[in-house]
């Protein structure tokens, strides 16, 4: 917990609901009657409404990014090394919008939500959500929220995906786009990844084909399992080399198959189990699930370049080293569909260590890049007159 | 503005597409973005000059052009392809200016000119490799590997059928004069060549 809130923090901040009474269809074909989205904003909103950033979050994310819920929070919001007085996205510059995706288990409708023509919770009948379907409620959070338009839609992973599909949906109301560790599709890979962390989920005999909730037991070794397999790859061999190396609990090797022996398995535990008590399991699935889905090309024949075709923004798109979850080929072969359309774009493949997880941590060169790309933004927004 | 670069500014027609390769701090395309209406992108490795490119808001694209070349990039797609003072750098220079001219029709190349009476000068009294002030590194740490004078890249277009549009080189002061004009390869300090095939 903090003792001091640090001055390069947006401080307490206490989130608030938006209820949408309007219909909402979905990609599916699906509708939903009503939803309410859970966001946090930072900054001040300007007279011109003009200097307003959207922030979207990756797999596991939610709409508390940056500061303190209370002074007895352990930690501050995912992003707060990226987000506050100072930091690249500038509370004394911008106004800044996070929040909890459809489908979310962080107080957006979602799975774990009451399904109100049943008085149930959703559970497995929850519809199955896009990049897509996220994107236009969050747009319909912006009309809320009496923003036109947005300086900068950013995200990481996950979250560069919505940003992506913000500039190609909504092009006159995105002026810039940061793409961060993302792609335009996952490969094979990815989506093999996913799908062990999937039946993970459904294998644990808690599971219940979804209904965990109507059996009141909770599918947490199976989460456990498709987090430990996540972070896996979130992470580099060299940052978990460095981390854990072969390191052991004991002084010893215990020549046993069941106890947890290296600390690279007691980290993986850790956070498998940390991650199941806070994680709806039906969320995870679907979150993966838009995951698998996002790719933009596919209505183009798969051509990425004509895809992008509508975007006006100016993008940024940044890659790391030893990320090989989307590593920067990834990101290089955006770039290209994007020079090919006629598109700006400033591209950085940023050296780091941490794999996947990079673009949270604040090194030098990111928070350089970052910065630089940011404090344009920030010099363009048409000022209050 | 750097002498090579305040001369090319000029040989760009506006509204034009422009790939600079090596663009360095973006000093050019923010030159030809703000004035000339021009649309572009810089190819640069360094990261302060990344940064600084970000800042002016010039597209900037991270990439190496001796590991990476210039294959992802599609044929004719620009106008101009401008590479200043960085050919004598790259590994393989004469396949990248065929690459140079398959991106687009015209291409802009600066280089420091090997020729020069003072390089020579230096090697001949000295018996070591020159060390001046457009050459400031010592032969095992520079970049630049594959100098070259005037002369060199002539006969390489010459062998290439690659046509030479314009050329001139400006002396120390930067500036160019009827001397110079006439004696490029001894008194050019460096050279700027507009080619196209």
């Amino acid at each position: 917990m903090p003792e001091v809130i640090p001055p390069d923090s947006v401080g307490i901040v206490t989130p608030q609901v938006a209820q949408f009474d309007i219909p909402l269809t979905l990609e599916c074909g699906k509708q939903l009657n009503s939803f309410q989205l859970m966001y946090e904003t930072y900054g001040e909103l300007n007279a011109d409404r003009s200097n307003a950033v959207l922030i979207c979050h990756a797999l596991s994310g939610h709409h508390h990014a940056a500061g303190y819920h209370s002074m007895e929070d352990s930690k501050p919001g995912w992003w707060d090394s990226c987000i506050g007085p100072g930091k690249p996205i500038d509370t004394n510059k911008f106004f800044v919008v996070s929040l909890n995706n459809l489908g979310g288990c962080a107080g957006s409708t979602g799975p774990a939500s009451i399904n109100p023509e049943t008085g149930n919770a959703y559970g497995p009948d929850f519809p199955v959500v896009t990049v897509q379907d996220w994107v236009r409620s969050q747009a319909m959070l912006a009309d809320r929220l009496n923003i036109p338009h947005w300086a900068a839609v950013i995200g990481g992973s996950l979250g560069g995906m919505q940003a992506l599909q913000w500039s190609i949906e909504y092009p006159e109301r995105v002026h810039n786009a940061a793409v961060i560790a993302s792609t335009p599709r996952l490969s094979a890979q990815n989506i093999a990844f996913n799908e062990v962390a999937r039946k993970a989920i459904t294998s644990d005999p808690n599971f219940h084909e979804g209904r965990y909730g109507e059996h009141t037991t909770y599918p947490d070794k199976g989460l456990m399992l498709a987090r430990m397999v996540g972070h896996i790859t979130y992470l580099s061999n060299a940052s978990m080399g460095e981390k854990f190396g072969r390191d052991l609990r004991a002084q010893t090797l215990k020549f046993g198959l069941l106890d947890v022996q290296f600390e690279v398995e007691s980290y993986l535990h850790y956070q498998g189990e940390r991650f199941s008590k806070n994680f709806d399991a039906n969320t995870y699935l679907l979150m993966t699930r838009a995951l698998d889905y996002f790719d933009p090309a596919r209505a183009h024949e798969g051509d990425l370049s004509k895809a992008l075709e509508p975007a006006k923004c100016k993008y940024l798109v940044v890659s790391f080293t030893t990320d090989w979850r989307f590593p920067p080929d990834r990101s290089e072969e955006l770039v290209n569909a994007m020079v090919e359309a006629k598109k700006s774009v400033s591209y950085a493949e940023v050296d780091s260590p941490h794999g996947h997880d990079a673009f949270l941590i604040p090194t030098q060169r990111y928070m350089d890049v970052f910065h630089g790309f940011m404090g344009r933004v920030a010099k363009e927004i048409p000022h209050a007159r | 503005m750097r002498a090579d670069l305040s001369i090319i500014k000029d040989w760009v027609q506006p509204g034009t597409e422009v790939l600079d390769l090596g663009c360095g701090d973006g000093t050019l395309l923010d030159y030809l973005q703000t004035h000339k209406q021009v649309r572009g992108y810089g190819l640069e490795i360094s990261s302060e000059n990344i940064t600084e490119c970000l800042r002016k808001g010039v597209n900037v694209i991270e990439q190496d052009l001796d590991s990476k070349g210039l294959s992802n990039f599609k044929d004719k797609s620009f106008d101009m392809v401008v590479m200043t003072q960085a050919l004598q750098a790259v590994r393989q220079p004469d396949i990248l200016l065929d690459e140079m001219l398959r991106l687009a029709k015209e291409c802009i190349i600066t280089f420091p000119n090997f020729g020069y009476w003072r390089l020579r000068y230096y090697l001949a009294r000295k018996g070591q490799m020159p060390v001046s002030k457009t050459l400031p590194y010592t032969w095992y740490n520079t970049p630049n590997i594959h100098l070259c004078t005037f002369k060199d890249f002539e006969e390489l277009c010459y062998q290439k059928n690659i046509h030479i549009l314009h050329r001139t080189v400006v002396d120390d002061e930067h500036r160019t004069n009827w001397l110079n004009q006439l004696w490029p390869n001894l008194l050019g300090q460096i050279a700027i060549y507009h080619v196209t095939r």
